[in-house]
């Protein structure tokens, strides 16, 4: 069997390296994306354009306006006397935010009533704007803060110091910047994996088929499992050397810290490839084009990356699919890759994860030999 | 150009996309699947974050701060431990986004006056959740404080005004501040990317795979009949997608739709005649499937998920990335979409969009029958 095997194994290396251009497929654009990807996926926002409109003119909406002067997130261009010229630059996207603050603003505050800072957001960028108004929130929220303690000081100067307050002292571990590189590329490695993996073998098996060299190998003395195991094993092995090879990027070219154990890392990656070998096999026995096998599993791959929590929290999801979501193992092996990434944890935290890919990867991989069996019968 | 025969390679590829039932299906049911994928899978807007409490103190102040955690719709207190360390394991396994520590002094701190501090520990690894979490948390916080004084100054013969500021955000062109609006109008240009280059590019791939392009070739026909007449059918099939992704978005998910019908379908059609002349290029210059497959997602689908502002904002890359953005025709119809549905933006002032497209267009046409002439020489 091994001798086979090894003959198997052997010719489908060959085919995979001598061709020139699928030599390059399996370097050049797992590469390019992971570098598109780690530039272009990105959450933060900083110097969102920004215009003022104070109508007030006090040393009070002066200080407000200041500290979005000084903050990283906002970027102040204008000042501007007139409101409608900033609703005016908006609706030409030419600025994101507008602050607004009316006349009385200072009075007000001295009153100790409520004073009202009005703020227009460009929110055809939902995320952008959640996050604006959030640090806009916390700007006002401060400056509200400091109006409070000066009103304090003002009523009762004498016990300033004995007025309690309460203050949240926030540490954000594993990410303390709020990288978002951080987040998306352990991430990236997760989902490219997915993509080369499942196409490769998918396309792989489906033009043996195609050309019908399929049927010439079967009526060599080979069985059904050499066969599978000699088409599968060198996918296997290219999508390890590219998980490796996109990791390589990650860690010296965007320089994402790695804390935990690289053999941690290894098993996870080991038994969600098998995963998704699995997968490729039965895309391959439903397809007989490369064509029908591009488009099956590109109807496979979107909702594995989009169910994962690749880039959006599962829990904001809806509930069925969040429930869906369990049973995508790459949703595992993207906490396997940030947990030993960014959090540095082990075996004793990450195991239900190893064990639910072992559990997928087991069961497709014996559904996929069971039909193939079937297919060739 | 004889239209007899332009109509006749049309004819041929209507009756073989017809004839394979899943390709055909893929087309209806692609739109939807990424139209719901998206609609309910991309979101942002986080509710119900689990916390975990380390209450030193156990006093009638602490809890009262915990019930306004509890109150808060975006956190939900799962469980009280007794020791940081089991705080440091619940974010370690991703059980809680945040650690709440009340110190034991806390209630005596707060009679004695002054500030007192609270510790959230954040899981910031996903750094747009910890973001937003940090500034709830610190709402709730100040709010949780500003009580504090007030009933402090109050049971001091003083009185106090509570939030001095108030903060109206108005979120323009999308006031609930939904994913979904600002999602779903960009996943038409991820459909048509990929009907228009992935389907096309593989379909004619194969034809040269297969060596029946020449044996077209060899008939009276000429290049530009052949090149309109494979896309034609192509390109009724992406007009289809594009009114199933309208209705869903308009009628399903209640996306606004501000600008004209007419807009609309002027836009589609020049970005889907762009994305099939990519395809027909791709398929030109890629000797197989397997490459036409990779040349597809690297040079179309990718730029529409990644380069278009579909989910990442464009001004927020690094300058080099935003310049390459330009030669993506994606950008530009992404643009248009945002415009034509949240913005309601008058036809006269998409021309900066619809222009590039256009030129897109004229580059393309040349360069694919060039390159298609030079490889039948």
């Amino acid at each position: 069997m091994f001798g086979r095997l090894k003959q198997m194994l052997i010719k489908e290396l060959i085919q995979v390296v001598r061709d020139k251009r699928t030599r390059f497929i399996l370097i050049g654009p797992p590469i390019i994306q992971m570098l598109v990807f780690g530039y272009a996926a990105n959450f933060e926002i900083h110097n969102v354009s920004t215009v003022v409109v104070d109508m007030d003119h006090s040393q009070e909406s002066r200080e407000l306006i200041s500290r979005f002067t000084s903050s990283p997130y906002f970027n102040v261009q204008e000042q501007l006397s007139d409101a409608s010229r900033a609703h005016e630059l908006i609706d030409q996207g030419k600025t994101t935010l507008a602050l607004e603050i009316d006349a009385g603003f200072a009075q007000k505050l001295r009153n100790g009533e409520t004073a009202p800072l009005q703020v227009i957001v460009d929110a055809t960028n939902s995320n952008t704007a959640l996050i604006a108004s959030s640090y806009v929130s916390q700007i006002a929220l401060g400056f509200a803060q400091q109006a409070q303690q000066e009103q304090i000081e003002r009523i009762a100067p004498q016990v300033i110091e004995q007025v309690p307050s309460v203050q949240l002292e926030q540490r954000p571990w594993y990410n303390p910047d709020l990288r978002s590189r951080w987040f998306f590329v352990p991430g990236v490695i997760g989902s490219l994996t997915t993509v080369l993996v499942i196409t490769l073998t998918s396309f792989a098996v489906v033009r043996e088929r195609e050309i019908g060299t399929l049927e010439q190998i079967m009526v060599t003395p080979i069985r059904p499992v050499e066969f599978i195991l000699g088409k599968t094993l060198p996918f296997f092995l290219i999508g390890l050397f590219d998980a490796l090879l996109i990791g390589a990027v990650g860690t010296f070219w965007f320089q994402i810290p790695f804390r935990g154990h690289f053999v941690v890392l290894l098993t996870g990656a080991v038994l969600f490839l098998i995963c998704m070998l699995g997968m490729a096999l039965l895309i391959s026995t439903v397809s007989s084009t490369q064509q029908q096998a591009m488009v099956t599993a590109f109807f496979v791959i979107m909702p594995t990356i989009t169910f994962s929590g690749f880039g959006f929290p599962i829990s904001a999801m809806p509930h069925w699919m969040q429930l869906a979501s369990y049973a995508i193992p790459l949703r595992y092996f993207l906490i396997v890759l940030r947990g030993t990434y960014l959090k540095g944890v082990g075996f004793d935290i990450l195991w239900p994860q190893m064990a639910a890919m072992a559990g997928i990867g087991l069961f497709g991989l014996t559904m996929a030999i069971s039909r193939f069996h079937k297919a060739l019968d | 150009m004889s239209l007899t025969r332009l109509l006749a390679v049309a004819r041929k590829e209507v009756l073989q996309i017809l004839r394979d039932t899943r390709s055909l299906g893929i087309v209806v049911v692609m739109p939807v699947t990424l139209m719901l994928l998206f609609g309910y899978g991309v979101n942002i807007d986080l509710k119900g974050l689990p916390v975990y409490v380390y209450d030193q103190d156990g006093s009638q102040q602490s809890q009262d701060l915990l019930k306004h955690f509890q109150a808060s719709p975006y956190f939900h207190i799962v469980r009280a431990v007794d020791n940081v360390p089991a705080i440091a394991h619940a974010l370690d396994a991703s059980q809680a986004k945040m650690g709440l520590v009340i110190p034991w002094n806390f209630s005596q701190r707060l009679s004695q006056g002054g500030p007192v501090e609270v510790q959230a520990l954040v899981d910031a690894s996903d750094d747009n959740t910890a973001n937003v979490l940090m500034g709830y948390a610190q709402g709730v916080v100040q709010g949780y404080s500003t009580g504090v004084q007030i009933s402090w100054m109050r049971s001091h013969g003083l009185s106090l005004q509570a939030a001095p500021i108030n903060i109206a955000t108005r979120t323009w062109y999308n006031e609930d501040l939904e994913s979904r609006a600002f999602i779903i109008p960009g996943v038409l240009a991820l459909v048509m990317s990929v009907i228009g280059a992935f389907l096309t590019s593989l379909t004619i791939a194969r034809e040269w795979e297969r060596g029946s392009m020449e044996q077209l070739i060899s008939t009276p026909i000429t290049a530009m009949e052949i090149m309109l007449g494979k896309l034609a059918p192509y390109f009724v099939l992406g007009m289809i997608d594009v009114a199933v992704c309208a209705v869903l978005a308009i009628a399903w998910f209640h996306v606004p739709f501000r600008g004209s019908y007419l807009t609309l379908t002027v836009s589609s059609a020049l970005f889907l005649v762009v994305v099939l002349l990519l395809g027909f290029f791709i398929s030109v210059a890629a000797k197989n499937q397997l490459a036409a497959s990779q040349a597809a997602l690297i040079i179309t689908f990718l730029p529409a998920f990644l380069l278009s502002g579909f989910l990442f904002s464009i001004d927020q890359m690094p300058i080099v990335l935003q310049w390459i953005t330009y030669i993506f025709p994606a950008r530009y119809y992404v643009a248009l979409l945002k415009k034509i549905f949240l913005k309601g933006t008058p036809a006269a002032m998409l021309g900066v969009d619809l222009l590039p497209l256009a030129g897109f267009t004229v580059v393309l046409a040349l360069v694919a029958t060039r390159s298609f002439h030079k490889r039948l020489e």
